[in-house]
């Protein structure tokens, strides 16, 4: 009758029928592992090297001479000015040295200087880094835990109110203009209220010791992580809310009810937790929403990020700081994504089938 | 008398082309059907055509000087009265005027930009859903590439590198936004080709063109069609942010030059929400608008959608 | 005493445009290791009469009737009384194909979350009585760390089976437990089925729209028709000499070999089977129906038994006539 087990074998035991290693038993994480890492690391290099490639393309190729677009935009031009930077981009040189020379800089972390701070734009990165990491990652994280938990909920009570509700606010959320809410909201908050400041991080006259700089940059950050939260909870709640929909379409759902388990039960442990595998590496693959959201939001609260540099570095414009950045952005985003991918092996089984 | 009966003349069966066209038009009637069965979207696209008609009448009845500054008689910046009903902006020209014109100018480089990633998208999808090996991965990765970019990121340094005109902001905000719609394209098309009847084409000796143009694309147009008033929605968001960070054409007023006039003219210190409330309200409707046809027309497409 | 007893069962679904009523007045009972299979076509009610019994229908869904199990209304419950009886008094085995079996679980969890769940042991001893399933269904025990994408069909199957026996029900559903398996793989899912519904002598309902596979099985057969039982009785009779025109139809669907007047009997049935939404009057079968006289489009025939056998119950008003439910066959030719 049985067609697999010919004599008992003792419990646990990882040999299969015919005393044969299956590869079915091996079930573990390890397996593979390996190879996966490999094709998409790999595939992280390529984009990197693509990236690096486009912003040369970009910024020295594509403008003609960028030079003398430069000069023609901005505001202070000189002709000091033009022949130092020149000189110091080497324009003069055949394309592919330039390249070369791009290439072999921005690899060992120079990325040119700042035509408006006339300091390299590594330090300008390393000094502005620390604001954005904290204000985009407190939104990120308060916008993937309220809209997950949000989206799930709504999907389990599809239909209803509470439903309804989420999902007409999430949609205006979706459709309004970061910027504009956080002009309404400084208006609101900041000029009428007078509850929170109107921008920057710290006060200047606070005094420069843990918990009163503490404090103060969290009442600044009040208004910033508010708005931004709000632009992008609204995507993760919707993506949520349709993953976990159809998740509950499925049988194993039945089946899970039949056993007799609470409700509760059933919706965290059975759909959300299949429902969250495509929406764990949409949060990072979402990276480039969040550094869209977080560029304007520093902007108009004028939150001393990397966002509000790149801004900035527009109206010079300042090309070294505006190529740097983006190099940066882009780079992160590929590694973001490189993150989503490495991750969704460890939590989807399917993933490591042969 | 007995009646002769006549023979009938033999009715020629439709030619394939009229087929077609019945068949196209008999999807075209259950598509709207099933797309007027949802509220949302109707009143989505109810809001779409006052849009429309707001960009189309404007020019023709409202005064030809407000756009003028010279001929402003409001004063700077002032809030509404009888005369204003949305106030002045910081020349003295009316908010409310101001804001009626610029629907014209947001909505073209909206569509237009979206149809530009539509086109290149749909190009892409379909090329890279036909062909296999090479030619696939090649554009594959260059579509990962660009769905890698923080969209603004890159349209912002289009537009600073190659100027500010209308013409490079439609074809920066369409460059950044194309991958996503490869993407999916490119999936449906792998899913129609392994249909059966390709296979009769290719046997039929039908070449790649042919087989792209005749089969794939009638079959994937309602994807593209959803597709592009999402992505119009997106382009219209990403036009206003470039325009409030000083990127716009100095000749065309959108909604989101209003907005950067308002900023650096000091209107939030100054209190004047007369001049911050209505460009940007303006902005959320019509994207919501569009947002909400687009997702009517997907669950209007995909059965499986609808609760 | 009777251990599953459904009186005049209704359940209709609510659904944007209306009402639908899939199961319009359902009787039926069963002794403790009996087994009774349901056939019929795809919306007759069957998959809708299985998740009755555990409620499991979705909300917006009307039920009238009773459905005791072990002499208690399931239908009436509490909510509480009744996530202790699922599972525990009574277990559905369903189709075992890709998405009735949580693909992000591991099947030995999967089997050992009833377990815990109803005789609160701890894991270790939970996931003792797992081997032991597992053994019983003829897996080896390995197999509970395998995710269900790593089983081919009989394998998932054979977990379902074990599943279902968890927490030792007194009743099991099998619904369409068999229908996506090859013959061979069913052949033996069966046979297991029936020896370990004998050895534990459980109630067993079996659905399917296979009849043959019925037939086999099941100690009984209902055959349903537009939410209605049409026939009943003794499954072997019910096969080789249906009275009722559906079932004959069901029947005959399968050739047997070596009968030669089968070869001539027309097979198959016209028609689609009806809207629920839109059913027809009288008998709901009588557009379809080979022998049907004009007072069936107006009469509503009820289930009885039939004049000279007790045992078998009809709802045909030919066949409460005493007449043939087959049309007369014309031999074109005669048989040497």
């Amino acid at each position: 009758m049985a067609a697999e087990a010919t004599t008992p074998l003792p419990a646990g035991s990882a040999q299969g029928p015919a005393g044969k290693l299956d590869n079915a038993a091996r079930t573990g994480v390890g397996t593979g592992l390996g190879k996966y890492l490999l094709n998409r690391v790999s595939g992280a290099v390529v984009s990197l090297l693509a990236v690096l490639f486009s912003a040369f393309f970009i910024f020295r190729v594509l403008p003609g001479d960028p030079i003398d677009n430069l000069m023609r935009d901005m505001q202070s031009a000189t002709p000091e000015l033009e022949q130092a930077l020149r000189a110091e981009w080497g324009l003069d040189e055949p394309l592919w040295v330039q390249f070369w020379s791009y290439l072999t800089g921005t690899l060992t972390g120079d990325l040119g200087v700042s035509i408006q701070y006339q300091v390299p734009v590594m330090q300008l990165f390393t000094d502005r880094l620390g604001p954005t990491v904290l204000l985009g990652g407190t939104a990120l994280v308060l916008s993937v835990l309220i809209g997950f938990s949000l989206g799930a909920k709504s999907a389990w009570l599809s239909g209803s109110k509470f439903d309804k509700r989420n999902v007409n606010i999430a949609l205006i959320f979706f459709s309004a203009p970061t910027f504009w809410v956080a002009m309404i909201a400084i208006i609101i908050f900041s000029r009428e209220l007078r509850l929170f400041p109107t921008g920057r991080m710290v006060s200047a006259h606070t005094p420069d010791r843990f918990w009163p700089q503490f404090l103060d940059i969290a009442h600044h950050m009040v208004l910033p992580a508010i708005t931004l939260t709000l632009m992008i909870y609204a995507g993760y709640l919707l993506t949520m809310r349709a993953s976990m929909l159809d998740e509950m379409g499925n049988d194993y759902i039945t089946t899970a009810r039949a056993k007799g388990l609470r409700d509760v039960v059933v919706r965290r442990r059975h759909a959300m937790r299949n429902a969250l595998l495509p929406t764990t590496t949409l949060v990072f693959m979402a990276i480039g929403n969040v550094i869209n959201g977080a560029l304007v939001t520093e902007m108009i609260y004028t939150w001393p990020g990397l966002g509000y540099t790149f801004f900035q570095a527009i109206a010079v414009p300042d090309y070294p700081v505006l190529q740097g950045l983006f190099v940066i952005f882009a780079s992160a985003t590929v590694l973001a994504n490189l993150a989503a991918d490495v991750l969704y092996w460890f939590i989807d089984p399917r993933a490591r089938k042969a | 008398m007995s009646t002769q009966s006549t023979p009938r003349p033999q009715s020629r069966p439709p030619s394939a082309r009229a087929l077609r066209m019945r068949r196209w038009r008999q999807s075209a009637a259950d598509l709207w059907r099933e797309f007027r069965a949802q509220r949302a979207g109707m009143v989505g696209l109810i809001g779409l055509s006052i849009f429309v008609a707001i960009a189309v009448i404007t020019p023709l009845v409202a005064p030809s000087d407000a756009l003028s500054v010279t001929q402003a008689t409001g004063g700077r910046m002032a809030p509404p009265d009888g005369e204003y009903w949305l106030g002045t902006d910081e020349f003295g020209r009316s908010v409310a005027l101001l804001t009626l014109y610029g629907t014209r100018v947001t909505l073209i480089i909206g569509i237009a930009a979206a149809l530009v990633a539509m086109v290149i998208g749909t190009l892409v999808g379909i090329v890279a859903g036909h062909f296999e090996g090479r030619v696939s991965w090649i554009l594959m990765r260059i579509t990962e590439w660009f769905m890698n970019l923080p969209t603004l990121v890159l349209a912002i340094v289009l537009v600073v590198v190659l100027g500010r005109s209308i013409a490079v902001l439609v074809i920066a905000i369409g460059i950044t936004s194309w991958a996503g719609t490869a993407r999916v394209i490119r999936a449906q098309t792998r899913g129609i080709e392994g249909r059966p009847y390709l296979e009769r084409a290719r046997a039929l000796g039908a070449g790649h063109w042919s087989q792209m143009g005749r089969h794939v694309l009638p079959n994937v147009t309602p994807l593209v069609l959803a597709s592009t008033i999402m992505a119009i929605a997106g382009a219209i968001l990403t036009e206003s942010t470039l325009a409030f960070l000083g990127l716009y054409d100095p000749n065309n007023l959108s909604w989101g030059m209003l907005l950067n006039r308002a900023w650096s003219n000091g209107a939030m210190s100054a209190g004047a929400w007369w001049y911050v409330l209505p460009p940007g309200l303006m902005i959320l409707v019509v994207v919501l608008c569009f947002t909400l046809c687009g997702r009517a027309l997907e669950v209007a497409l995909n059965p499986r959608l609808r609760r | 005493m009777s251990l599953l007893d459904i009186h005049d069962l209704h359940v209709t679904y609510q659904v944007a445009s209306g009402s639908v009523p899939a199961v319009r007045g359902v009787d039926l009972s069963l002794k403790p290791g009996e087994t009774i299979g349901i056939a019929g076509e795809s919306g007759c009610g069957k998959s809708t009469l299985a998740g009755a019994v555990l409620r499991l229908l979705p909300s917006p869904t009307t039920i009238t009737g009773k459905i005791l199990l072990n002499g208690q209304d399931v239908l009436t419950m509490k909510w509480g009384q009744l996530r202790t009886v699922r599972w525990s008094s009574a277990s559905i085995v369903f189709q075992g194909a890709m998405h009735a079996l949580n693909p992000m679980h591991r099947v030995g969890a999967q089997i050992s979350e009833p377990i815990v769940l109803h005789e609160k042991i701890g894991e270790k001893a939970a996931d003792k009585r797992v081997m032991e399933l597992l053994d019983q269904v003829g897996l080896p025990s390995w197999r509970a760390n395998n995710y269900p994408h790593e089983l081919s069909g009989g394998q998932r199957q054979r977990v379902m089976i074990a599943m279902a026996l968890a927490c030792n029900p007194d009743l099991i559903i099998a619904d369409e437990a068999t229908t996506a398996l090859d013959v061979m793989v069913q052949a033996q899912v069966l046979d297991l089925i029936g020896q370990l519904v004998r050895e534990r002598d459980v109630g067993l309902v079996m659905i399917s729209h296979d009849l043959s596979v019925l037939a086999d099985t099941c100690d009984r057969v209902a055959v349903m028709y537009a939410g209605k039982v049409v026939e009943q009785g003794p499954a072997h009779e019910v096969f080789a000499a249906a009275r009722h025109p559906y079932s004959d139809a069901l029947a005959s669907a399968f050739p047997v070999i070596g009968d030669e007047q089968a070869r001539h009997r027309p097979r198959g049935l016209a028609g689609d089977p009806p809207d629920p939404a839109d059913l027809p009057t009288g008998c709901s079968f009588h557009p379809r129906c080979p022998v049907a006289r004009d007072s069936c489009s107006s009469t509503e025939p009820e289930l009885q038994a039939l004049p000279g056998e007790p045992s078998r119950n009809s709802s045909c008003l030919v066949a409460q006539d005493g007449l043939p439910i087959r049309p007369p066959v014309e031999l074109k030719e005669t048989l040497p």
